[in-house]
């Protein structure tokens, strides 16, 4: 149970992931966000109109994967840092998942990474593809992993010297 | 005897965004804190706030300390002490203060008391050792002062603040062990609770701790499962090596000028302690004292700063200072505190507030 563990259950995740059909178009937001707690700061950072206007702050959400075009905008403006995007199309074998990261030392690009899933083990290797740490992510860097498709879905951190 | 047309308790969200808004509207304010620099616990905080845009959403604390800094320098009518303590408020209206071992006598026309809250401490064997604080100092520790206070830390208590200097601790390198939490439910947003999670740092519920080992400093914790009356269960203790115990066991509000001016004061769990009689206005039971933050209930900085915004505006309007849209204003401040209070968390807020809400003329005050 995530209310005692911290960890969501497969079902959660469930949830809040879009149609494998969306999925399968290209870089996509998961916002992994189950509490209602007043915060509406994604839907302020989205531009186009993916995330929903809150009718009420405490509300979860509301988006239409539809309408995201993965730019990750929201990725790094979420205070709760509960929001990822993920590219199932990145190649053949490899999905690419763009994660909020803010430790040091930041990892770099080609370096490989073990991918941890949402209780924090490790699951996979993952391969550093891109580091983004400009003025606008306000030190939250965004950084790019790629992984075999079969952990897209499972690996939610990265952990370095391994 | 130093006169003052509006005295602000307290430098911290509340205490500036009051400051800040009766100086808008025309009034001189003198704002006193006891610490080296205003900003209270936001100089601390280096996530981001939830919220929305109006209380500086997806800013991170200590930038949003800066913003109502720059602000302040920049008003002609807000004159600032640090390392100033207000010892006492007086039935005859007069405030006392202590700065650098001289005594200050103020003579308020209104003030707006934003002291904040304490952390609350949790009683176990050994609990004096070194080694062992509470999450506050801790993040004094590393945030102001850039001191990495261990090597490997216990978390007691899976509140907003564990989870947040949990966080902290490991960004700062620090190894968290485990996060300890008596309730069987975590207290703080589960989204903090997820981030610690997925770094792998377990978080134990229906948990606490049985005591600390160590001679010269803390060396071991013993920690052990509760059951449903919260008592230990012999056989489930676990041993963890650790350097550094942190408590973070709640709040409660600072409250003892407010007793001391002679504010009606009640018991309610659902605010963390004694807290204030209020009017809709922050305006407490007795005229001219207004209250915003934590020490009228503890709550996020978010809705302490809307508070504070509304306590000055009431101390300033009050006095008969008021601008050309102060209703419309107060309305905002009111509407905004409603949607932040208005979720699953706000609804024990907003009961314990309901039982202390003075119901008077009052309320129409800001709008004469």
């Amino acid at each position: 149970m995530l209310e005692s563990t911290g960890i969501p259950t497969q079902q959660d995740i469930d949830g809040v992931f879009p149609s494998e059909e969306r999925m399968a178009k290209g870089p996509v937001v998961i916002v992994e966000c189950y509490q209602n707690i007043p915060c509406n700061p994604c839907y302020t950072a989205c531009n186009t109109g993916a995330i929903k206007e809150f009718v009420d702050i405490n509300d979860l959400p509301n988006v239409d994967h539809s309408l995201c075009n993965g730019c990750s905008l929201c990725v790094s403006n979420c205070p709760g840092l509960a929001i990822m995007v993920i590219d199932i199309t990145f190649s053949e074998e490899e999905a690419l998942i763009k994660l909020p990261y803010e430790f040091l030392p930041l990892p770099t690009v080609n370096q490989v990474v073990k991918g941890l899933d949402r209780g924090g083990q490790p699951v996979c290797d993952a391969r550093v593809v891109k580091v983004i740490n400009s003025k606008a992510l306000d030190k939250t860097p965004i950084v790019s992993i790629a992984v075999e498709k079969q952990y897209a879905k499972a690996v939610r951190n990265i952990r370095m010297g391994e | 005897m130093k006169p003052v047309e509006i005295l602000v308790v307290g430098g911290g969200p509340a205490g500036l965004c009051a400051a800040i808004q009766a100086a808008e509207m025309g009034s001189k304010v003198l704002v006193v804190d006891r610490n080296r620099a205003l900003g209270g616990q936001l100089i601390k905080q280096t996530h981001m706030f939830f919220g929305s845009e109006k209380q500086y959403a997806s800013t991170r604390g200590f930038d949003i300390a800066q913003i109502l800094l720059d602000k302040i320098d920049q008003m002609e009518n807000i004159e600032v002490m640090t390392n100033t303590t207000v010892l006492g408020l007086f039935e005859d209206g007069v405030a006392t203060l202590e700065k650098d071992g001289k005594y200050i006598k103020v003579k308020p026309k209104a003030i707006v008391v934003g002291t904040g809250a304490s952390e609350k401490t949790l009683a176990f064997p050994n609990n004096d050792l070194p080694g062992i604080y509470g999450a506050g100092a801790v993040q004094t520790l590393m945030n102001e002062y850039g001191i990495k206070p261990g090597n490997k830390v216990l978390m007691i208590g899976a509140g907003n603040i564990g989870l947040i200097v949990s966080y902290q601790l490991m960004q700062a390198g620090v190894q968290v062990e485990a996060i300890v939490e008596a309730s069987p439910t975590i207290g703080g947003y589960l989204v903090h609770a997820s981030k610690i999670r997925r770094m792998g740092v377990p978080i134990y519920t229906k948990y606490s701790i049985k005591e600390a080992i160590g001679t010269e400093a803390v060396e071991k914790a013993v920690i052990w499962q509760l059951d449903d009356k919260w008592q230990g269960i012999s056989g489930t203790e676990k041993e963890l090596e650790v350097d550094i115990i942190c408590i973070s066991v709640g709040l409660s509000p600072l409250s003892e000028l407010l007793w001391q001016a002679g504010c009606e004061m009640k018991y309610l769990p659902e605010l963390s302690g004694y807290v204030p009689a209020r009017d809709e206005n922050l305006q407490t039971s007795v005229k001219g004292i207004f209250v915003a933050g934590d020490v009228s209930g503890v709550e996020e900085a978010s809705s302490a700063m809307v508070e504070g915004y509304l306590a000055g505006m009431s101390a300033a309007a009050y006095l008969g200072y008021s601008l050309y849209n102060t209703k419309e204003l107060r309305e905002d401040l009111l509407q905004q505190l409603n949607s932040l209070r208005h979720g699953p968390v706000g609804e024990r807020i907003n009961k314990g507030i309901a039982s202390i809400l003075i119901q008077s003329e009052a309320a129409a005050s800001t709008e004469a």
